[in-house]
């Protein structure tokens, strides 16, 4: 029973992004609805950026900014006492390009609806079929 | 269809849990994550850059080629939403809209018919009906300023604290966005132009790579920054402070002119003529 709690309280996080994973991943496969599909899109981004940032954590340990420091000079900075920023770092970008392909997703849904009036994919292939 | 996907779905999920079991525990200070190259980034941080804000220091110096071709995908994708939406054949309405501020009336004015100029008094409407809000417009007015500070200064302050040309670039944006979606993109327009912003964005990036360039020609490495002291005469640890500043003013603008772009597009479907 002990050692239940302790796996439950070191990767229950990790289950909970595997967990917000699949909600994406099924919103992609499923869903017919193209918006819909963008969204579950969006939320498997979110996944895997919350993931990212968890494997930066360290116990006793504060953010990336290094405290009391202005300019250069002798400071015994521990790597122990701060968390690890490259995840953060890789995790800003991720956000930032995130929105950009959004933004390109939504601006093909645009075309795709001018084309077809529609932004239902079962319809979208039966139009297809027709031509 | 439903259920092929939820077994799939389901079977990845359970594999991938299966995995986790596997993974250091959650905040384990000796995980693969946090032993290799993190530790040297967080102790020499200091002593090469002079930046207090490790993740500055790493965005911008350490992998500063990655962070250059970041902004290069950014701005391609709003060069992408251009060329897919924008359509520059103009197709004048039938009818115009404008509103009499002070009272409230609002004219249809046929083709043909004289327009009103555009002044305090009388406002061009779009051809849905746009409600006359004083409320939103008038708040909208008074935080935007605001916004805009804060924005310069996550920007400028990403050297001591959680900031820098990204955070600082999307607030920016915002604060077009704001104003276009609380009065009306026509006036957002007027305000930035279209080619201004693309402008604006294409600096950005060229004052990124400028930078690097600029290295280069001094007799450094592309993007060493510590070669521009022989510009600012400072010694080279200072420099590189000053370097990483100056990449991020180049990130924030081509982040803010993306952004305020893809605004444009998306809202008008390219036409950029009325939007929401």
């Amino acid at each position: 029973m002990h050692d239940l709690t302790l796996i439950l309280m070191s990767k229950l996080n990790y289950w909970i992004y595997i967990l917000l994973m699949m909600i994406g991943l099924y919103a992609m496969i499923v869903k017919n609805n193209l918006v819909k599909k963008i969204i579950g899109m969006n939320i498997l981004q979110t996944a895997v950026i919350l993931f990212f940032i968890s494997i930066g954590a360290k116990n006793k340990a504060t953010i990336p900014i290094i405290e009391h420091a202005h300019g250069p000079g002798n400071h015994a900075v521990s790597a122990a006492h701060y968390i690890n920023p490259l995840p953060h770092v890789l995790m800003l970008t991720a956000i930032v390009v995130a929105v950009a392909t959004l933004g390109v997703a939504l601006a093909l849904i645009i075309k795709l609806h001018q084309q077809y009036r529609t932004l239902e994919e079962d319809e979208i292939l039966a139009q297809l079929k027709n031509e | 269809m439903k259920v092929l996907g939820a077994i799939i779905v389901l079977l990845f999920g359970s594999l991938l849990i299966y995995c986790t079991l596997d993974f250091p525990s959650w905040g384990d200070p000796a995980s693969p994550a946090s032993t290799h190259v993190s530790p040297y980034y967080i102790e020499n941080t200091l002593e090469d850059t002079a930046v207090p804000n490790i993740v500055t220091a790493v965005l911008a110096d350490y992998r500063g080629y990655d962070t250059m071709f970041e902004t290069v995908v950014i701005f391609s994708a709003g060069i992408a939403c251009f060329f897919l939406l924008r359509s520059f054949k103009r197709i004048e309405p039938d009818t115009r809209l404008y509103r009499h501020v002070p009272t409230g009336i609002t004219f249809r004015i046929e083709k043909g018919g004289r327009y009103p100029r555009e002044s305090v008094d009388f406002e061009r409407i779009d051809l849905q009906w746009v409600p006359h809000d004083l409320i939103i417009k008038t708040t909208c007015r008074m935080i935007i300023p605001f916004i805009q500070i804060f924005a310069l200064y996550v920007i400028a302050h990403g050297h001591h604290s959680p900031g820098g040309g990204f955070q600082g670039g999307v607030i920016l944006g915002a604060s077009v966005i704001i104003f276009a979606v609380s009065h009306n993109l026509r006036s957002s327009t007027n305000r930035i132009s279209e080619k201004n912003v693309v402008l604006l964005s294409t600096t950005g990036v060229l004052l990124y790579a400028a930078t690097g360039g600029l290295c280069l020609l001094l007799g450094s490495n592309f993007l060493d920054y510590s070669a521009l002291s022989q510009i600012f005469g400072v010694d080279s640890v200072t420099a590189r402070s000053f370097g990483i500043l100056l990449v991020e003013i180049g990130v924030g603008m081509a982040v803010m002119a993306v952004m305020i772009s893809l605004y444009y597009n998306l809202a008008s479907a390219g036409k950029q003529d009325e939007g929401l």
